[in-house]
């Protein structure tokens, strides 16, 4: 795989878990040595420095506050390693107390505060060195209360605004990645599927599994023969986005997200199979033969008696070739 | 509000827990008590006395000084095995094969019976055929802990932290082990040199396991009875007789059932008070 993280970038790194996002953290903050490859902070390599001269700063899923100082010397405790001025440290600790709202807790012990407390202190850690090259997120809120994980998480988005520093927060939770980040790069099985703004990923998935994986429900995709470069399903040609060049070899599929499915006169015969209610929508499930796909009704449309038919937006369908979108966008 | 239902059968759940007790606690101790007050002679004849035995025990020179001797003892064990332990702790490797191999090398003192430890001891420190006796006196130091008082001592400290440094090193080994990855990467990042580590991660960690290695080793040792007399007797001379040891000079060299019945009771407070003390101290700090 090959990553560029932009200066001053808030990214997501999101996947199922085990698909290797911590890991790639891990060998971004140097805590782990990659066996190949290289990291590079602008026109350094850092593939051998060790974590603490990379400049970067890691907030852990479990919070890490050492439990025996308060609140302020937890803050002070990455400067006074690096034996900055006492002054200095003060000066920045009260900012970014200031900043996370810990103010009023500097002078209490940290052990004392509450999960989402002591998750703040991990971030003013990192926050507090002037240098931080990239602030890293590993799953942060897993243990926070759900009330708290949106506090936080908008905390986390006006920070980013504030500070400037390039942000990579790893998450499993689309929603998490899609509400922080500008550019989420999503990973499955150790590799890079695909890196875009929430709305690409979206509206232009590039793999199989990155439909799946964000939306809700995911993207329907449908096994399609190819005739003249176009993609059939159902005995009809279904207009599509992309479309293939020269001969295939490979699985091919078309794909098309629930939302751009609809309900019409003409065009694919289905039956209904269910119909559950998800508050502001429908999400109907159908059938054609054996295959069944998914479309997202809103409240109120009308849902069609016997002898359905759907058809497709084709502004949103896309060939699939072995998993990934053929021919790019 | 709901009334409480009573029900008196259950008392019957708890009768097994008293009579266990009563036989290896209460009524031993009571014993002791009843012995403690009063004078005693031949054909069961008994006068009681009131506090007499426990004035005189605690006006006794001898008893101030096995006393001393037991707190210097104690002391210096603590001192030494304390530090000790958590350094090998420290050492110790992280994981792999190398692990169960350190944790049962480490276990082997412990499982030995204290009668082998002195025995063990008693062997290879004595100057003429042992071999820890003929090598010291090989590199020329004078050595003979029979007749030399520090030598004895020397070699009772030695035999103590032979014995029980392990405990303390599994403990603080499980204690280190328990700490998650996490703490070390955030501290990695945080650029903390080793000692920085230690102070704050590895050492707040340890503190409740450590409570417990100091409150266990404190009673164990100060306790202590089977090895040094396996190993000195108590000698030369009284240099390493230790509370428990005076204690059954007095009981049954002596016949003093009195004194030493109130000698017991007071050392039994001692080590009571000591532990209270000990464990509120270390506890207050986490309450906060």
């Amino acid at each position: 795989m090959s990553v560029e993280w932009s200066d001053g970038g808030a990214y997501a790194l999101l996947g199922p878990s085990g698909c290797g996002k911590t890991t790639l953290l891990n060998i971004i903050s140097g805590l782990l040595t990659p066996t190949q490859g290289e990291v590079w902070f602008g026109d350094e390599n850092v593939t051998n420095e060790p974590a603490d001269t990379r400049n970067i700063a890691q907030v852990f899923q479990f919070p890490v506050v050492y439990d025996t100082m308060t609140v302020y010397d937890n803050l002070a405790f990455p400067l006074r390693n690096r034996g900055v001025d006492e002054t200095e440290i003060d000066q920045r600790v009260r900012e970014i107390g200031d900043m996370l709202d810990l103010t009023e807790t500097l002078n209490k012990r940290a052990a004392g505060l509450t999960a989402d407390g002591k998750q703040k202190i991990s971030l003013g850690r990192g926050l507090v060195r002037k240098d931080v090259n990239v602030i890293m997120f590993d799953e942060p809120l897993t243990v926070i209360d759900p009330h708290l994980k949106w506090v936080l998480r908008s905390k986390l988005k006006e920070l980013h605004q504030r500070v400037g520093a390039t942000m990579i927060y790893v998450t499993h939770d689309q929603t998490e990645a899609l509400t922080f980040a500008d550019q989420v790069v999503v990973m499955h099985e150790g590799t890079v599927v695909q890196i875009g703004t929430p709305i690409d990923l979206f509206e232009r998935p590039q793999h199989t599994f990155v439909g799946h994986f964000i939306g809700s429900p995911g993207m329907n995709v449908l096994p399609c023969s190819i005739d003249n470069g176009r993609a059939m399903f159902a005995g009809q040609a279904i207009s599509t986005v992309n479309s293939i060049a020269g001969p295939v070899t490979g699985r091919t599929e078309i794909g098309i997200r629930p939302e751009f499915v609809t309900f019409s006169d003409e065009g694919i015969n289905v039956d209904i199979i269910k119909v559950s209610d998800v508050g502001r929508h429908n999400i109907i499930e159908v059938k054609h033969g054996e295959h069944s796909l998914k479309l997202l009704l809103t409240e109120g449309q009308d849902i069609p008696a016997d002898g359905a038919h759907i058809t497709f937006d084709p502004g949103y369908t896309q060939i699939y070739v072995d998993g990934w979108m053929a021919g790019g966008s | 509000m709901a009334t409480k239902s009573t029900n008196q059968k259950a008392w019957f759940f708890v009768v097994p827990v008293i009579i266990l007790v009563a036989f290896n606690a209460l009524i031993p101790l009571m014993t002791v008590v009843n012995y403690s007050v009063q004078e005693t002679f031949g054909n069961n004849i008994f006068f009681f006395e009131g506090v007499k035995w426990f004035e005189q025990v605690l006006h006794s020179e001898r008893f101030h000084a096995s006393l001393l001797r037991q707190l210097s003892f104690t002391g210096i064990i603590l001192a030494i095995e304390i530090p000790l332990g958590i350094a090998i702790a420290l050492a110790m490797p992280k994981k792999g094969f190398w692990v169960s191999v350190c944790l049962v090398l480490m276990a082997l003192p412990l499982l030995i019976p204290w009668n082998v430890v002195g025995a063990m001891w008693n062997i290879f420190a004595l100057p003429d055929i042992g071999l820890l006796g003929r090598i010291i006196n090989g590199i020329g130091f004078d050595y003979n802990f029979t007749q030399n008082p520090t030598a004895a001592w020397f070699t009772t400290i030695l035999m103590d932290v032979w014995h029980w440094t392990s405990l303390v090193v599994l403990l603080a080994y499980a204690g280190l082990s328990s700490i998650p990855d996490a703490y070390f990467q955030a501290a990695k990042i945080d650029g903390a040199g080793a000692w920085a580590v230690f102070r704050h991660i590895q050492l707040p960690k340890m503190k409740r396991v450590l409570t417990i290695a100091i409150l266990l080793r404190f009673m164990d040792s100060f306790m202590i009875y089977t090895e040094p007399f396996v190993l000195t007797g108590g000698g030369p001379g009284n240099t390493t007789t230790f509370l428990s040891i005076d204690l059954v000079k007095i009981a049954l060299g002596q016949f003093d059932l009195g004194p030493a019945a109130a000698m017991s009771l007071i050392y039994f407070l001692i080590v009571l008070l000591v532990c209270w003390v000990f464990y509120t101290l270390m506890m207050k700090d986490e309450a906060q």
